[in-house]
């Protein structure tokens, strides 16, 4: 069996559910097995996870379910997986789905391997998958040898299908045992796609010379319904809050678009972005690092080119009709 | 309190990454290593502020080899008490973590500090073995603790926000930024950390579930499109039409 975890924020399904149940699906394919998914929590529309190819849906409609706790959803988890020898349980590479690989590893006797990006293959009963290393720069395989198997599937690397239609939803009976961890509190930023989940990115660096100035990049990012992100030595000194900070020590993020200005382009914060599908660099120096890693460049002044670049957006969706 | 913080070695950020033998290896010809950051500047730094609060210590660990103990020193330096090497070289995620729990079993830290991830394997999944092998609760991606008796205050970043959450030690936390403010080691602390104890003890053995049979480079980059600065139509034309991407 593949055992899908499908998150939800707010009750509501995540992109990333849709694109681990589509992965599932495919990895059951290979395998010749079935895929199920696992929705924890309140949340409502399970039975459409059945469209992109879970054969059956799980829903545990605890409210205690809400929030992560590793030890209770790794009790879940494993109880469903029972003595079936050989489940493919995936996760997806979120703060929910890092937290629990490890753990679930160990409970299930599991080779595991967090954040993969690409199918995985299997060839005389060998099972191996890819996974980027070394923050991107470069991609290792591995080889997993237990009947059971953990993977966790990086963000925006697997284009959800649809193939079916939807799915039974079944309340199974499993035992959900009391958290050892209490929430006293969530605190989101409304109306924001987040940056881990976000396909278009606008992000700024020194370049901008003073918080004062952001007003051109929040313009450019709403305009677009971007997320915006921004370079280190910007969040440490508080120009912009910390969970915009990309890179290295920061988040590793991969949207479609990452449009970088006033950025040099370090190697420490390439590696949180260097595998985004479009790189936009715009930058006043030539010789910035950053444009050897970019599809496009601008050479100019930032405070002259992203005015332009926003009026040139809202124009250009202007004639798309909205 | 008893306090223990698992540090790892990682190349040096801006290391090049090339392989050898057959793309199965790590090439490490004229790579400096440090220790991982999350682990040094997060972890380590607020264990031991804990430690300077309520008293009590705090034990570095690592599965390395023997080359891993400039780092180790490097933690003593910074001010941990003591610290324990298992000697092996750290195979799978699993394996590393079975060393650490199993040093960790019966001792009763209070707190089992790990760093978010190792900058290399990109894993963040050793913490939560630890925990899953030592039947503790979790707490990952700390970005805040404070404590009050046995009872911690964790603020953990989760996509687009923050959870705050109340859990009693023992517990296990894996550390992100700003659970700490980085600390240089001064010249006192690296002369106390040459007479610290470092004690090497074997591994126990375990077969590992995953292994790396080989490595590749990512695609080459095609070289950079310049767009005129004048142009921003352009830009936006070649970004839905050739890149496809709005
Ligand atoms: C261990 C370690 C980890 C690190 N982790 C990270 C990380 O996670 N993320 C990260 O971002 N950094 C990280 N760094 C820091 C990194 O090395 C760089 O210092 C940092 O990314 C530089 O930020 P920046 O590009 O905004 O600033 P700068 O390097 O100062 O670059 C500013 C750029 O703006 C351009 N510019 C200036 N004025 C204009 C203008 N008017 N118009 C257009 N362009 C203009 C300049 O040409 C320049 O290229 C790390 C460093 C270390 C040592
Ligand atoms: N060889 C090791 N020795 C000790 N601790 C380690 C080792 N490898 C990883 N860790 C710890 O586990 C954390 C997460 O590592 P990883 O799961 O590899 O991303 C690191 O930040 C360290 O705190």
């Amino acid at each position: 069996m593949v055992l899908v975890l499908a998150e939800t924020t707010k009750g509501k399904f995540k992109k990333a559910a849709f694109e681990a149940v589509s992965y599932g699906y495919q990895t059951a394919q290979l395998l010749g097995t079935e895929c199920a998914a696992l929705v924890l929590g309140t949340a409502s529309g399970a039975e459409e996870l059945g469209k992109y190819g879970a054969a059956k849906v799980y829903h545990v409609q605890d409210a205690s379910l809400d929030n992560l706790d590793s030890q209770v959803y790794t009790a879940i988890i494993s109880e469903l997986v029972g003595k079936l020898e050989g489940t493919v349980v995936i996760l997806s590479h979120s703060s929910t789905g890092k937290s629990l690989l490890g753990r679930l590893a160990v409970r299930l006797n599991a080779g595991s391997v967090a954040g993969v990006n690409s199918l995985p293959s299997v060839e005389a009963g060998v099972f191996k998958v890819r996974k980027p290393v070394f923050s991107g720069k470069a991609i290792s395989e591995f080889e997993l040898r237990s009947p059971n198997k953990v993977l966790s599937l990086m963000g925006n690397s697997y284009q959800p299908k649809i193939v079916g239609a939807p799915a039974t939803v079944e309340n199974p009976n499993v035992s959900v045992p009391a958290r050892r961890i209490k929430v006293k509190e969530v605190k989101r930023v409304e109306g924001i796609t987040p940056l881990p989940e976000a396909e278009l990115v606008v992000s700024a660096g020194r370049g901008m010379k003073g918080p004062e100035n952001w007003g051109i990049v929040e313009e450019l990012a709403q305009v677009m319904g971007a997320t915006t992100a921004c370079s280190r030595p910007v969040a440490d000194a508080d120009w912009r809050p910390h969970h915009e900070h990309v890179g290295q020590t920061g988040i590793a993020i991969r949207p479609n678009l990452y449009i970088a200005i006033g950025i040099s382009g370090a190697i420490q914060h390439l590696a949180g972005v260097n595998n985004s599908k479009t790189i936009v660099v715009i930058n006043k120096d030539p010789e910035a690092p950053f444009f050897k890693a970019a599809d496009y460049g601008v050479v100019g002044d930032l405070f002259e080119v992203v005015p332009k670049l926003t009026a040139a957006y809202k124009k250009f969706k202007a004639e798309q009709g909205g | 309190m008893k306090l223990l913080v698992c540090v790892s070695k990682t190349p040096e950020t801006t290391a090049k990454i090339a392989f050898t033998n057959n793309n199965s290896e790590f090439d490490t010809a004229g790579v400096q290593f440090i220790m991982n950051p999350y682990d040094e500047w997060y972890a380590l730094v607020r264990a031991i502020e804990l430690q300077e609060a309520n008293g009590g210590t705090v034990t570095l660990i690592n599965v390395g080899t023997a080359d891993n103990d400039t780092i180790i020193r490097k933690g003593l330096a910074i001010g941990a008490d003591d610290a324990v090497r298992v000697d092996a070289k750290p195979g799978s995620a699993l394996f590393v973590a079975k060393q650490i729990a199993e040093y960790a079993k019966g001792k009763d830290f209070d707190i089992i500090f790990a760093g978010k991830e190792t900058i290399d394997y990109n894993g963040a999944e050793v913490g939560a073995m630890i925990a899953e092998f030592l039947d503790l609760p979790f707490i990952s991606f700390a970005s805040h603790l404070e404590l009050s008796g046995n009872v911690a205050t964790v603020s953990r970043d989760i996509e687009g926000g923050t959870e705050v959450l109340e859990v009693a030690t023992p517990f296990v936390l894996s550390a992100s930024k700003d659970l700490a403010e980085q600390r240089i080691p001064n010249m006192r602390g690296i002369m106390m950390a040459k007479k610290k104890p470092l004690n090497v003890i074997p591994p126990v053995a375990f077969e590992d579930l995953a292994v790396i049979n080989s490595y590749e480079l990512p695609p080459a980059k095609t070289a950079v499109k310049l767009v005129n600065p004048e142009d921003m139509d352009e830009l936006i034309r070649l970004l839905h039409e050739e890149a496809k991407v709005i």
